[in-house]
């Protein structure tokens, strides 16, 4: 996690994860993430190298079609934005939106 | 202006402003608005938005504990997209930006949407996509949901345009407001055409692209005699119309004199006139147009209206109300006569190859002989309150007919032993409207009471054409020398066994055929009711000697072209006003 400004209300952070539930980021992990993103009031994008979303759009984050394996980028902007990252990336990587990892 | 031509269903001239009512069935076709009328579409759409969550969350799935998971999390994520503010900021966008309707807006978004999913590699994904048509229907669900609503309710006169109508749209039509039908799909049979019909509106169909063109609230006149449509007609055009609209209803009324006029030819023959009707409220206009009473009482309304199978009761209500209008006149009740739409589909596993000659009509009830009986029922218990007979549709054969017969007797003695009233001698019919019904005619006659011959599907299995099929719609003609040939054994059957005959098809409602008819010795006629006074005022214009001569005539010509051309010329020269 790196730091891009001082002051808290600006603060922009961003982090790199992985998809790692086999079926990928369907409807059921989209909403998940985007429940999860708007319980925060920092600003939440969603990159995959090509385009960036809202990550508190069910409809912009399930047209990522991220499948298994895809690194996203999340960044977050706002006071809260380090709590909101790291309750995301547990999500995706940790929890795995409760999904079996592929074989599993 | 823009002059649209279709099929012309159902006679009369109206002008007034359209109202486009689309479909959740069919594809949603662009259609813009004045900028003016964009916020009352932004409007519309976050009231559909609004009603879409409201029903989702008040779903019992939603607040049930014990719901399937899978289905719980369905609708949660459908609910997550109808609160995604990005998603809505797209369709309004479309709105602001293209000037179209909500509906259009909503169609074309979420089917891009869905087709991105689609266009994804990863199967779980691309299955996705079926949630977002979904979504979609949701939203239409309320937009059109709330034009029925509005339909049911018009103040102002309108002019229906529609890609077609469904029974369940139809029902709702007010006569005083709905003044015209105009559609893109449908031919002289289709629903939207009966309907118009038993409601004495003009209406034109077949018009393939008018819903593109028409916006709501365009001028439009419907010329079902001529089976035109203009819309937005320039000042001069609507002038012309008016006129001609005058001269229509001057008619019309001078033929309002004959209904207390009995309807005998010149020499004193005196010829049946019935109606045929869908619902049971036409049973007044047939007596107003001054019909004996109803040859064909259609009753595939009570299946077609309802999300689940009509009970006994509601048969009965809609038999007796039916019957009650006429007391000592006939009424004949045809049972059950579906197949190929989407009700009998349903009760199937898979669509059938080949509908038309497929599982329809009375092959179905016998198929089905629970929900058979109940209309059963219903018929003989109505048939103390009058004259009811009973016509069973598209018998083809011998056992067919028996096997109706053996369970209406099933039915009768389930009466008797509930000691319920029917009438023990109700008559029995049949429709001859097959080949091979017409070719046995001689045998069915013995177990009969009466035949109605039904043109419409006697010249379709004849021909074997499809007239909605436009390809190879001009090979059909009710009028072609195998139909007549056909028909003319059917009489000559009947008249041998002395059993009823009736002619109850498209036939018996164009002008151009009543002297053939009686010249091949039909006595009584059922037909739509705005036809019956037109219909009449030719009969009492005819004597039979003259009808006799043009059907010896007519039966030695070998072309349908030859025919119809003679009739032509024979009928103009009777009632040149109504040519």
């Amino acid at each position: 996690m790196q730091l891009d400004e001082d002051t808290l209300e600006n603060t922009v952070l961003k982090i790199d994860v992985k998809i790692r539930n086999a079926e990928g980021l369907h409807m059921r992990p989209a909403m998940q993430f985007v429940d999860a993103a708007t319980r925060f009031d920092s600003e939440i994008t969603v990159s995959n190298g090509q385009t960036t979303v809202d990550g508190k759009s069910i409809m912009q984050m399930s047209m990522l079609a991220a499948t298994f394996g895809t690194r996203l980028t999340i960044n977050a902007q706002g006071s809260d934005a380090k709590d909101a990252l790291e309750a995301l990336r547990e999500l995706v990587e940790v929890k795995k939106f409760d999904e079996p990892a592929p074989g599993q | 202006m823009e002059i649209k031509k279709g099929i012309a269903v159902s006679p009369g001239i109206s002008i007034a402003k359209a109202m486009v009512v689309d479909s959740e069935d069919y594809r949603i076709p662009r259609r813009t608005v004045t900028p003016s009328r964009r916020m009352i579409e932004i409007q519309r759409l976050r009231n559909a938005f609004k009603d879409a969550i409201n029903e989702l969350t008040g779903q019992d799935a939603f607040k049930d504990e014990m719901a399937q998971k899978n289905v719980k999390d369905i609708f949660a994520v459908h609910l997550r997209f109808l609160r995604d503010r990005s998603l809505r900021k797209k369709i309004t966008d479309l709105i602001q930006n293209e000037s179209v309707t909500a509906e259009y807006a909503v169609s074309t978004t979420l089917r891009d949407i869905a087709s991105h999913f689609s266009k994804t590699n990863d199967t779980y994904i691309s299955e996705r996509a079926a949630d977002i048509y979904d979504i979609e229907r949701r939203l239409l669900k309320h937009l059109l949901g709330r034009t029925r609503e509005k339909i049911d309710h018009l103040t102002d006169e309108v002019i229906i345009v529609a890609r077609e109508l469904s029974p369940i749209q139809t029902a709702g039509f007010n006569r005083d407001f709905v003044k015209g039908l105009a559609t893109d799909a449908g031919g002289r049979t289709s629903h939207s055409a009966i309907v118009a019909r038993s409601l004495g509106i003009p209406a034109v169909v077949a018009l393939e692209d008018l819903t593109e063109t028409v916006r709501g609230g365009d001028i439009v006149i419907v010329d079902g005699n001529r089976g035109i449509v203009i819309v937005n007609p320039d000042h001069e055009t609507v002038t012309q119309y008016r006129d001609y609209s005058q001269e229509f209803l001057k008619l019309e009324h001078r033929l309002d004199g004959l209904r207390e006029k009995p309807a005998v030819t010149r020499d004193g023959v005196r010829i049946k006139l019935l109606g045929n009707i869908e619902f049971p409220d036409e049973a007044e206009i047939v007596l107003e147009k001054g019909g004996d009473g109803i040859g064909l009482y259609r009753t595939e309304f009570l299946y077609l209206n309802s999300p689940t199978e009509p009970a006994e009761e509601d048969h009965y209500k809609a038999y007796a109300e039916t019957v009650s209008v006429f007391k000592r006149r006939p009424v004949v009740i045809r049972t059950l006569d579906l197949g190929a739409d989407k009700y009998t589909q349903s009760k199937r596993f898979a669509p059938e190859p080949n509908p038309f000659l497929g599982l329809r009509s009375i092959r179905f009830c016998l198929q089905n002989i629970e929900m058979f009986k109940i209309q059963l029922r219903a018929i003989l218990r109505a048939s103390v309150l009058g004259e009811v007979k009973v016509m069973f549709p598209l018998i083809t054969n011998i056992q067919e007919l028996m096997q109706a017969k053996m369970i209406l007797r099933d039915v009768m003695e389930d009466l008797d032993d509930e000691s319920i009233k029917y009438n023990r001698d109700m008559p029995i019919g049949i429709m001859v409207e097959t080949p091979s019904a017409a070719l046995t005619a001689a045998s069915l006659a013995r177990d009969v009471d009466f035949f109605s011959i039904g043109t419409n599907d006697l010249t379709q299995y004849t021909l074997a054409v499809d007239r909605g099929n436009e390809l190879v719609s001009t090979l059909y003609s009710s009028v072609d020398p195998a139909v007549l040939r056909l028909i003319r054994t059917v009489i000559q059957d009947a008249n041998k066994a002395r059993v009823d005959l009736s002619v109850c098809g498209e036939m018996a409602s164009d002008p151009e055929n009543i002297m053939l008819l009686l010249g091949m010795g039909v006595r009584t006629l059922s037909l739509a009711s705005p036809m019956l006074p037109e219909i009449k005022q030719i009969i009492r214009s005819v004597n039979i000697e003259e009808c006799n001569t043009l059907a010896r005539k007519v039966l030695t010509l070998n072309s349908e072209r030859q025919i119809s051309g003679y009739l032509r010329d024979a009928a103009r020269k009777i009632l040149p006003e109504a040519f």
